[in-house]
């Protein structure tokens, strides 16, 4: 269902809209049958000349069936959503990876830094592209991101992926995604109020083919391969 | 047990007093639930008001909100902030606690008053400042405190970060005054319920509503003990250069989060239940049937306020806690929703085989069921921790739990009012213009938030106050506009309530005793109740839900008829 507002661009986004649809299904069955019933109720005895009401306890086992079967069923229900939920949480959130490339986000008010590998692919050296509330990657391909905030609470959230996480003054807390076939430009939220400014503390993330990517790193790091290969040629 | 409890002096001669004794400074538990009702309603008002505000901007950003003005970015995050608030703490725990409590307690166990009169009104007062102290905060320089109504740290603690240095105290400070208000009323409900019951009066035959307000009270003062410490030190950090929250100095911003939730999420079941009990009495009188199962709905009750403790970190899923610790409460978010489907279960079963009038309190009382059931399976969504990872802090949290606050503090507190308005009183509300204001909030409540579920699953995140720089979620501005119309339109049938409760205090149709035909105590006292409720104390000879017994010439059968 979530598929249909937006699209799913990283591997788990389509097990999180699948845990979304298996929850929608289940208690959407209860939804319709409580409802069915209460307002059928409601019409079935509403009041009659001469009718009286009849008197029920509910504390006979003959009656009380009629709410311990669908209790139990209920939480059979919720056995299968446990199930659901727990799998695609391990998959996301407790489970991490190993990645081909690291990027670091860093939240403060009221901006995304994103700090990109340059053309070694390593993150933390000096060819790194650090963009303001831009992110650049590949499609296909796995990565961790390190974020960290300067000053208040942030989460960094990207729809598209269907990745959220809190952003805390004090700690690195390191996440994955790996990007399928989509490419294209979407949307990056700051999805924890932190502030006057946070209503502005949106970033954009640019999903590229693995050769537009190269050519981007190409023209942003600040020493590029040729350059740090040959570092006579620029002076 | 069960013998009337000698109560405090002060109830041993009720003579008439003057009006400011009366009504200002009264221990009279009916005064003090008044004034609960009045001060909760008028700080209802202002919470609509700000909801009115901060719509308009949403559905027509940068346009002048009429009464209002232009809104900035500042104002819109603190008009949010106090709206949550006030609803939860200011609107929500006065009417159906504090009022009802007050209100209901001592009538429908038999007794002339609370245990502790004084401390009773001591507590109405507290509250009263905490109100006039959380106003304060919009006059101060800076503004009012903007940063949500969890308060979370270091966004709340220093204000470099808020930009409102005093705002930001003084809000703690008013929801801090605000718990200790209901600590004490807290004391006085469980007390009363436990010592003051009419002779012959057991544990089995309080009335399902008296059972709720107990509990929820027990939950509450539970509960808030965490909180207070932790508003307590989130002042300190504020104001006196602690570390508590403050992670530059091996402080943990985490922690408030875990003090905050412990309370927070009990909380819900604090104001559910005396909404819950309120629609029990409500829906056995008008379909003239007995609760089913009432020892099962109130070992359900036991066990909702037990769970509700151990459900908290649901809020915390990706607040960077242990990502291991989210099976634990996936798993127990998942298993209350057991109990409460039972409820819902019972309540519909009750209705089976009844004989139903849909009066004004009656629709009330059927709409909660209806409309917090949405409330209830979305919660599910939220409570998988592989949903909540998409779903955390959009507008889908957002219409979820206003599907179950607004049942709960709306739909209830006015199933309550239209209910009880006869004894509270002595006069008859206008049924048909009961029936019209009741229309006129159902149905644009749900066009109301409807529309932000789907926003909500299509990503659009919270507390943003223009979405226009977010192309893929500018696309939904009919979804907002069309939630705020509706908003609109419920606000301006408000105004049909006011009328009729104003019209019926004034002209009303003298209410007798017994309006509804209904089995428990209050209703043997007269409309209004006197100081002291009754010349001669009752008592009580069987279970409060005695209707349509076989055999019997009317079929209802008051608690203090004798066999």
């Amino acid at each position: 269902m979530i598929e249909y507002f937006l699209p799913a661009a990283s591997t788990y986004a389509s097990d999180i809209d699948w845990l979304f649809d298996l929850i929608f299904w289940f208690v959407g069955f209860w939804f319709v049958l409580c409802q069915g019933v209460f307002f059928w109720l409601i019409f079935r005895f509403r009041k009659k000349e001469g009718v009286p009401a009849q008197y029920i306890s509910g504390e006979l086992k003959t009656e009380k069936k009629w709410i311990t079967w669908p209790h139990l069923a209920v939480l059979v229900c919720d056995v299968f959503i446990i199930y659901g939920a727990v799998k695609v949480w391990y998959d996301v959130k407790q489970n991490l990876p190993p990645a081909q490339f690291e990027i670091r986000a860093v939240a403060q008010q009221w901006a995304w830094t994103f700090q990109h590998p340059g053309p070694d692919g390593k993150l933390d050296t000096d060819d790194d592209i650090s963009k303001i509330n831009e992110l650049h990657i590949a499609k296909d391909t796995l990565y961790h991101v390190h974020m960290e905030s300067k000053d208040v609470l942030h989460n960094f959230s990207v729809p598209v992926f269907r990745l959220k996480q809190d952003v805390i003054p004090g700690r690195v807390i390191t996440g994955w995604f790996k990007t399928n076939e989509i490419t294209g430009e979407f949307s990056i939220q700051c999805a924890e109020i932190c502030g006057i400014g946070h209503a502005l503390m949106g970033a954009r993330v640019h999903i590229e083919t693995p050769e537009e990517h190269a050519a981007w790193i190409a023209n942003n790091s600040s020493i590029s391969l040729a350059s740090a290969a040959t570092p006579s040629v620029e002076e | 047990m069960a013998q009337p409890v000698e109560t405090y002096d002060a109830h041993g001669h009720h003579e008439e007093q003057g009006w400011v004794s009366k009504y200002l400074f009264s221990t009279d538990h009916k005064i003090i639930a008044q004034q609960y009702m009045f001060t909760g309603m008028a700080m209802a008002l202002i919470g609509g008001f700000f909801a009115f505000v901060f719509r308009m901007q949403l559905a027509f950003p940068g346009m002048e909100v009429p009464l209002y003005g232009m809104v900035g970015p500042n104002e819109y995050n603190a008009l949010v902030t106090n709206h949550g608030a006030i609803m939860i703490f200011w609107v929500a725990m006065p009417v159906l606690i504090a009022a009802f409590g007050n209100f209901l307690i001592p009538l429908m166990i038999g007794c002339d008053d609370m245990v502790f009169p004084r401390v009773n009104r001591l507590s109405y007062q507290i509250f009263l400042i905490s109100a006039v102290v959380l106003l304060a905060s919009f006059f101060v320089p800076g503004g009012a405190f903007g940063g949500a109504w969890t308060i979370y740290p270091p966004l709340s603690a220093k204000a470099e970060y808020s930009l409102t240095a005093l705002g930001s105290t003084i809000f703690v400070l008013a929801v801090a005054l605000e718990f200790v208000a209901f600590l004490l009323g807290g004391i006085n409900f469980v007390t009363t319920a436990m010592n003051s019951r009419a002779p012959g009066m057991k544990l089995y035959d309080l009335p399902m509503v008296v059972w709720m307000i107990v509990v929820a009270s027990i939950l509450f003062m539970a509960s808030v003990g965490p909180l207070i410490a932790g508003a307590i030190m989130l002042l300190f950090d504020q104001n006196l250069g602690t570390g508590f929250f403050d992670p530059d100095r091996a402080g943990d911003p985490v922690l408030w989060q875990h003090l905050f939730w412990f309370f927070g999420h009990p909380e819900v079941y604090v104001v559910l239940l005396p909404a819950l009990g309120i629609v029990a009495e409500i829906i056995t009188v008008f379909s003239r049937k007995k609760l089913f199962a009432y020892k099962t709905v109130l070992y359900t009750t036991f066990g909702t306020g037990v769970l509700s403790f151990t459900v908290w970190a649901h809020h915390q899923f990706i607040a960077g806690v242990d990502p291991r610790m989210a099976h634990v409460f996936t798993i127990t978010t998942l298993l209350i929703s057991i109990p409460i489907a039972e409820m819902m279960f019972v309540y519909i079963a009750t209705l089976y085989g009844g004989s139903i009038t849909l009066s004004t309190p009656m629709l009330w009382a059927l709409a909660f069921i209806a409309e917090f059931l949405i409330g209830g399976v979305t919660g599910i969504f939220l409570g998988a921790s592989g949903a909540d990872i998409y779903l955390h802090d959009t507008y889908f949290v957002l219409a979820h739990f206003h599907y179950t606050f607004f049942p709960i503090a709306i739909i209830g507190a006015f199933a309550g009012v239209t209910y009880w308005f006869p004894k509270m009183f002595g006069k008859m509300m206008d049924d048909r213009l009961g029936k019209l204001h009741f229309w006129g909030t159902v149905i644009p409540f749900n066009l109301i938030f409807i529309p932000l579920f789907i926003t909500g699953i299509a990503g659009q995140h919270r507390r943003i106050y223009d979405y226009t720089s977010f192309p893929e979620l500018a696309q939904y501005q009919d979804m907002r506009v069309l939630a705020t119309s509706a908003l609109l339109v419920m606000l301006s049938f408000q105004f049909v309530f006011l009328y009729n409760f104003t019209k019926s205090l004034m002209r009303g149709e003298k209410a007798p005793r017994n309006p509804w035909k209904a089995n428990t105590l209050e209703w043997t006292a007269e409309s209004p109740p006197p100081h002291g409720n009754w010349p001669e104390l009752p008592t009580c000879y069987r279970p409060p839900y005695e209707y349509s017994v076989p055999g019997r010439e009317t079929d209802y059968w008051p608690q203090d008829e004798p066999a």
